[in-house]
């Protein structure tokens, strides 16, 4: 297990100070990046997708170098990658771990379901509550009070 | 209520339901009192319709306030591309209140978290029609004495009707029994079962209504549309079922009242008018004195009301 860590480490290079999300599912690695805006962001990122993984078979890993997420904006990523873990750099140490979680609200990044929502007409960012249910996750629009059901999120 | 927008029925409390009622009640008996006569609304309609349109303006003009607005979006500048946001910014520099309808489900929401000024959600696309909801519990509460205990019949198109969704989920906060009837087709959301189920209150769903009637206070007549089938042929075989006929009301409670959110189409037979238990007419009226409640207490005014 120790040495599995190692190579990885090796295919990605360690980062001094800034955030790792770790374990992302491979299919997800791009709508992570694309959720954090990080094609917009001038920090160094490196990405690394397809990794073995004892956990998941295959896994995506993405390093930030120098940047601090709020964990609401961390948080939305667990819609695309439930099992991704958030870690904390500084000074080459971990200085914090924890699973990502769901958050209550989703905002902007997400695609009401409705086509006669207002928010797909009018240039509106969308606002959903989350509702976590027996029978899956579903978003609650703010506007137009429609469901969209996990298998039906698309990112805006 | 005092400043707040109404957008959806989840906007208000049961207490606030009683307040609106309550108030309404004072305007039934004395609709026209000058409670209102420095204030300017404006309704907005972004799509026509008449009866929703006429009915707040009566309300409004009825309290001596002033109306402005247009009745159709095609004449106004919105046909021109102008965005929503900005009609409404313009329109709350001219007036103190809001009444719009419009053809986008949320677009209520989001005009009342840009505009200044409160806004009254008079239809939004499929969504939320919170006024008719409160004319409608008007009428209940009116017509039985009280909003609790109440057996409820909703009848025919239970999937789209959104007036009978908010209905249902207004009345999940009192003691109903809902009885639902419908082509298999058309058959109430699950979502809005969900609500009934999370406040432990019964359904029970049937696709014939004539076993049903003895039971119930109040029978809640819908229109079925032909174009909400696949099958043409199908709405043939079915629509018969839904219509309600005088002679079907003769084993009816004596209580018992039937409503319809109008304009009815042939689900109701004229025959039906006649009968002491036909209220729907009254219930349309009902929507005046609810409007006039709404306005009063958003613009903070109902200590002027006379009762
Ligand atoms: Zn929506």
């Amino acid at each position: 297990m120790a040495k599995q860590e190692k190579r990885t480490e090796l295919k990605v290079t360690a980062i001094e100070n800034g955030t790792v999300i770790d374990h992302i599912p491979p299919q997800s690695v791009f709508q992570v990046i694309n959720i954090l805006g990080l094609s917009r962001v001038k920090n160094q990122i490196m990405v690394g997708t397809n990794l073995d993984s004892q956990k998941l078979g295959k896994k995506g890993i993405i390093k930030v170098s120098k940047k601090y997420f709020e964990s609401e904006e961390i948080n939305k990523i667990a819609l695309v990658a439930p099992s991704a873990t958030l870690i904390v750099i500084k000074d080459f140490t971990v200085v914090y771990k924890a699973k990502v979680e769901i958050p209550q609200h989703i905002t902007k990044i997400v695609k009401c379901i409705n086509p006669n929502c207002i928010t797909n007409h009018e240039d509106i960012p969308t606002n959903f509550t989350v509702i976590e249910r027996e029978d899956g996750l579903r978003l609650h629009c703010n506007y137009c009070e429609k469901y969209t059901k996990k298998e039906n999120i698309h990112f805006v | 209520m005092k400043n707040k927008s109404l957008i959806s029925i989840h906007d208000i409390t049961r207490e606030q339901y009683d307040e609106v009622l309550d108030l309404a009640e004072k305007f039934e008996k004395n609709p026209k009192q000058d409670v209102l006569n420095k204030w300017v609304v404006a309704t907005l309609f972004f799509e026509p319709s008449t009866r929703t349109r006429l009915s707040f303006e009566s309300a409004a003009n009825q309290l001596g306030a002033r109306v402005i607005g247009f009745a159709d979006a095609s004449t106004s500048s919105v046909k021109k591309g102008e965005t929503l946001k900005d009609t409404i910014l313009t329109v709350s520099n001219y007036s103190d209140i809001i009444v719009m309808r419009h053809p986008k489900e949320g677009s209520a929401r989001y005009a009342s978290e840009v505009s200044p000024v409160p806004v009254i959600n008079a239809g939004d696309g499929a969504n939320q029609h919170p006024t008719q909801c409160l004319l409608d519990l008007y009428s209940i509460r009116k017509t039985q004495k009280k909003l609790d205990g109440i057996n409820i019949a909703f009848v025919g198109d239970l999937k789209y009707g959104r007036t009978v969704h908010s209905l249902v989920q207004a009345l999940t906060n009192y003691k109903t029994t809902f009885h639902l009837i419908s082509p298999e087709e058309l058959k109430l959301p699950s979502s809005v079962k969900q609500y009934i189920k999370d406040a432990n209150l019964e359904y029970h769903q049937y696709t014939e209504m004539d076993e049903v009637i003895p039971k119930v206070d109040i029978l809640y007549m819908t229109r079925i549309q032909q174009e909400r089938f696949a099958d043409p042929l199908e709405y043939e075989r079915v629509k018969g079922a839904y219509i309600l006929r005088d002679s079907m009301l003769a084993e009816a409670k004596k209580n018992l009242r039937v409503l319809h959110p109008l304009p009815r189409v042939n689900e109701i037979t004229e025959d039906v008018d006649d009968n002491p238990k036909a209220y729907y007419f009254q219930q349309a009226q009902n929507g005046v004195y609810v409007r006039q409640a709404l306005l009063t207490l958003i613009l903070g005014e109902e200590k002027k009301v006379k009762s």
